[in-house]
């Protein structure tokens, strides 16, 4: 064990110090000083250089340092339609995901916290399972369903139930489909474990009351749930918004939401400023949601 | 009273004697809370002392500053006159053993014993030797190889006990050891664990909540109230004579008689008790002056109860009606409610049935008890 | 309606929708993996059963090449962010106070529900910036490597954390008591204790780091393309029977591996405490 006297001859404090800077400083560098990165060069303007972008500070022939702050690229989405209407549809579609993942999903989990103890670990794995597998594969496999010769359009061609295939994919509908597969552990998960946690005998109280089953859950369940709920929602929501396989696969070329703006700026229309831009206000959009999930979850830490 | 009964030691009682632990004006605050608030004492070497207090008294935050866990805001700690709090605890020649037994789930009962002295370097087969011998003397022997997990807490707690004692500690830190154990096994434990101290000579210091555990098993008993030390001494000292009467109520049950002062003698004393219903005498002087309000503590056992008509020779004397009484199998228990509505409990032996100690609800009765039976408390 | 109404709050209208949202969630794989065996190139027109595609796969040099490079990474940034993710759930856990710590929790989840894009953005800029700068890294493996551990560490920390809330603190202290030194006490008592959330924290970010497209697109560069990135080139132009195959066979590597990780992870205790820590960040972790 010498290495471990080795280590072992640093003093308690000292110790303790290092354990924290490592993990500090690498996120501090790779996770938030990115964040004022994107700030900085959104800022900037685009230019046809490596990289792609004019530098903020330039020194001129007799040493002044000259900053150059760039706003126009704020003033420019804010005016578009074209980034309003992909920030409105990425929105749309967060939230909308969120609402049916919720619809599904609440039942889901409440069946499953409510089984018998010994299957409830097989039944979560079961939920789990799939999510574990490649997250382009599952979306890509939707096309295979949904296309105009995919699986749902032959089953139901050869049942007769139809005459001629329906337009489920490269649309809207197909967006949802995948994004509500995609997201529904999100919100399984939560849900399930809130209402794993909950009290059975706050229930039994009820019904000893004289409150039946249904009306029990309306004014027991449901509002001790509601930390679960609105955890869920964000923990769907806010990547949600940001989402770029699914309306990119899923969703026919003229998608327009806020993840497929971002990538066309930056890769196609190779403007890195505006993309910065885009990000910046995602980002800003996002706090309101990203400190309702924080208040949530440390309530739901509380209780653990 | 294992300890207690042997009255020969008590090295508190030596003045000359130096403590092998001092306590010197201990403070510990949380935030605003103050855990500890400015204790001392001395314990000696060999003594089972015990901290007694109810929860959140401050008795186990003590205790985990003797063991190293937390840092005392103000004060001073020294065994045999080293200051230990800038002692880590593997620093420390003190070991401890936990509520929880904080058994190794994922090493066998050997490894879990023989881990402090690995951790010294000591040599393999003196490990393997130290360890067989306290197996032996905890008697898990044949349980060596086994994994916490298939023992029963009983044969936990006895691992938890060898693995602190295997490496000789100068003190034994005991937080509540009976506490998870059943009731026939902790009354069986508690002998086992004052043989072991007997035999091995370590001081043990234990933290209960339990006061039938810490009179039966101590020395002495610190009893400790919202972080200070109350009342420091010998089990019959703090039960015969509370100083007040937080450890009057607390130790046992008490009932008590509050009164002016009407006589104050070298030899005796007495008040004037409204509820009572006439004076009380109590059998050695007081401090007080007189007209002092004094408290007076009556035991349960020490009152005698007796029919009416039956004659009773004791100077405190009352009379009352019987209002409640239950049968313990091995004693009973009485209610009696005296002319001024105060509620006396009285405890007595099952001496057998008996008229004269045939007594029935609502029944007229008369109580009493002898002057040196009941003691002056302190508020 | 009472017929209706009785039973959607009975038993058999939760597990009517357990039985659907279980369809739901494994029809697709299962066509995938059915339609892998489909010797028509029209992928999802059933003409008959064939292993050809599995056989072109294993020709296809693209892919070949992009899956050694996945592997490479996905082995390197498992075992980075195991480190520092232990690091960061054993502080979480056992810090309770430190100046700062608000801030480190937020640092560390946040990843759990950051949208990909931006971090891909934010992480390509930082480090197209540090190369200006510093003349390092160079857009290749190790950019991909380093991205790839900061997101994963998130979901590694998140699992140390649970297991390490189940390890009674008293196990840690009695090893102090007994003479160990705090690294010690690491070492010898609360890492074997831990074994196994450290390889289901492995195995986890093993597969997010295989399975991961947008940042690994934003921080990559020409000689460095990942399976992901070759799978969405060829599926952004259709159907395509090999990426079935490729699929297929994924699918079987990275299930099983997970699934090994969860189950020996998640719901194996041992200590004295009893309860799995089961709270929601647990479950984000579990679904990635």
């Amino acid at each position: 064990m010498s290495a471990v006297s080795l280590l072992g001859a640093l003093k308690p404090g000292q110790g303790r110090g290092w354990v924290i800077a490592v993990p500090y400083l690498w996120f501090f560098i790779f996770f938030l000083v990115p964040f004022a990165v994107v700030l900085k060069i959104s800022m900037s303007t685009a230019e046809v250089a490596i990289p792609p972008y004019a530098p903020l500070f330039t020194v001129t022939d007799d040493g002044t340092v000259n900053l150059a702050l760039h706003f126009g690229n704020f003033a420019y989405i804010f005016s578009d339609p074209q980034y309003i209407l992909a920030y409105l549809s990425s929105l749309h579609y967060a939230a909308g995901t969120a609402i049916i993942t919720l619809l599904i999903g609440y039942p889901v989990a409440y069946g499953i916290a409510t089984s018998k103890p010994n299957i409830r670990p097989m039944l979560l794995m079961l939920v789990i399972m799939p999510f574990w597998t490649s997250f382009l594969i599952r979306v890509y496999a939707w096309i295979g369903i949904l296309k105009q010769n995919g699986l749902i359009n032959n089953f139901l061609m050869s049942l007769g139930v139809i005459s001629e295939p329906l337009n489920i994919l490269n649309n809207q509908f197909a967006i949802y489909v995948g994004m509500v597969y995609a997201y529904l552990p999100f919100m399984i998960l939560p849900l399930y474990s809130n209402l794993e946690k909950m009290d059975h005998s706050l229930l039994e109280a009820a019904s000893d009351l004289g409150a039946k089953p249904f009306r029990a859950f309306l004014s027991v369940t449901l509002p001790l749930s509601l930390p679960g709920i609105i955890a869920g929602s964000m923990l769907v929501f806010i990547p949600a918004v940001g989402e770029y396989i699914i309306p990119t696969l899923l969703g026919g070329a003229d998608t327009l939401t806020i993840g497929t703006v971002l990538w066309n700026e930056f890769f196609s229309n190779r403007d890195w400023p505006v993309a910065s831009t885009v990000a910046v206000a995602l980002i800003v959009l996002l706090v309101g949601p990203l400190m309702l999930l924080q208040h949530y979850q440390g309530k739901e830490g509380e209780k653990a | 009273m294992l300890m207690a009964s042997n009255d020969r030691f008590q090295p508190w009682a030596d003045l000359s004697a130096e403590p092998q632990l001092r306590i010197e004006n201990v403070v510990k605050t949380f935030d605003d809370f103050t855990a500890v608030d400015d204790v001392s004492l001395d314990i000696y070497r060999g003594e089972f002392f015990s901290l007694l207090g109810g929860s959140g008294c401050g008795k186990t935050t003590l205790l985990r500053m003797l063991a190293g866990f937390l840092a005392p805001n103000s004060g001073r700690i020294f065994i045999h006159n080293e200051d230990i709090v800038p002692l880590a605890p593997y620093e420390r020649p003190v070991n401890m053993m936990f509520q929880s037994y904080a058994l190794f789930p994922h090493m066998s009962v050997e490894k879990n014993i023989g881990f402090g002295l690995q951790r010294d370097g000591v040599a393999k087969d003196e490990i393997a030797d130290r360890v067989a011998k306290v197996l032996d003397l905890v008697q898990l022997s044949q349980f060596a190889s086994r994994r916490p997990q298939q023992l029963s807490g009983g044969q936990r707690q006895r691992v938890a006990l060898a693995r602190s004692l295997v490496k000789r500690p100068k003190i034994l830190l005991l937080d509540e050891p009976l506490s998870a154990l059943d009731k026939k096994l902790r009354e069986a434990t508690q002998f086992e664990l004052v043989n072991i101290q007997q035999q091995v000579g370590i001081t043990f210091i234990m933290v209960t909540h339990d006061q039938e555990e810490a009179m039966t098993m101590s020395s002495r008993i610190a009893v400790m109230d919202k972080g200070k030390l109350v009342q420091l001494g010998t089990p019959s000292e703090i039960y015969e004579f509370p100083q007040n009467k937080f450890v009057a109520g607390f130790i046992g049950s008490v009932n008590m008689f509050e009164g002016p002062l009407v006589d104050s003698e070298v030899d005796h004393a007495s008040i004037d008790c409204h509820e009572f219903g006439g004076p009380i005498l109590i059998g050695r002087s007081v401090s007080h002056g007189l007209g002092h309000p004094t408290n007076v503590a009556i035991r349960p056992e020490k009152i005698r109860l007796a029919k009416r008509e039956q004659p009773l020779d004791l100077p405190n004397k009352t009379v009352g009606h019987l209002k409640d009484m239950a049968y313990l199998g091995n004693s009973l228990v009485y209610h009696v409610v005296l002319e001024s509505g105060k509620v006396l409990k009285i405890t007595a032996p099952n001496l057998g049935a008996h008229p004269e100690n045939e007594f029935f609800r609502d029944e007229p009765v008369q109580i009493g008890w002898n002057a040196n039976a009941c003691v002056v408390v302190e508020s | 309606m009472s017929g209706l109404s009785k039973f959607l709050q009975g038993r058999g209208f939760l597990r009517l929708m357990m039985i659907l949202a279980m369809v739901f969630l494994y029809a697709p794989i299962i066509s995938i993996v059915v339609y892998s065996f489909n010797e028509s190139q029209l992928v999802t027109v059933w003409s008959h059963f064939s292993t050809k595609w599995y056989g072109a796969l294993l020709e296809d040099e693209q892919i070949l090449r992009a899956a050694k490079i996945s592997l490479e990474v996905a082995v390197m940034s498992a075992t980075g962010s195991l480190v520092v993710g232990t690091l960061a759930g054993y502080v979480l856990t056992r810090f309770k106070r430190f100046p700062g710590r608000t801030l480190f929790s937020g640092m560390v989840m946040a990843p759990l529900v950051m949208p990909e894009i931006i971090m891909g953005i934010s992480m390509l800029l930082l480090f197209v910036g540090m190369e200006q700068l510093f003349g390092w890294p160079k857009r290749d493996i190790q950019t991909i490597v380093i991205a790839h551990i900061t997101f994963s560490t998130a979901f590694v920390s998140v699992v140390v954390q649970s297991r390490l809330q189940g390890i009674d603190v008293s196990v840690e202290e009695a090893a102090m008591d007994l003479g160990a030194r705090p690294v010690a006490v690491f070492f010898l008592i609360t890492l074997p204790l831990m074994i196994p959330a450290l390889v289901s924290g492995w195995l986890l970010a093993f597969s997010l780091s295989l399975d991961d497209l947008v940042i690994t697109a934003f921080v990559s560069g020409p000689g460095s393309t990942t399976l992901p990135m070759v799978i969405f080139s060829k599926v952004r132009l259709g159907l395509n029977p090999e990426i079935n195959a490729l699929a297929t066979f994924v699918i079987l590597v990275v299930g099983t591996l997970s699934g090994i990780g969860a189950f020996k992870g998640a719901f194996k205790q041992i200590g004295p405490k009893e309860a799995p820590a089961d709270d929601t960040a647990t479950a984000i972790a579990a679904t990635q």
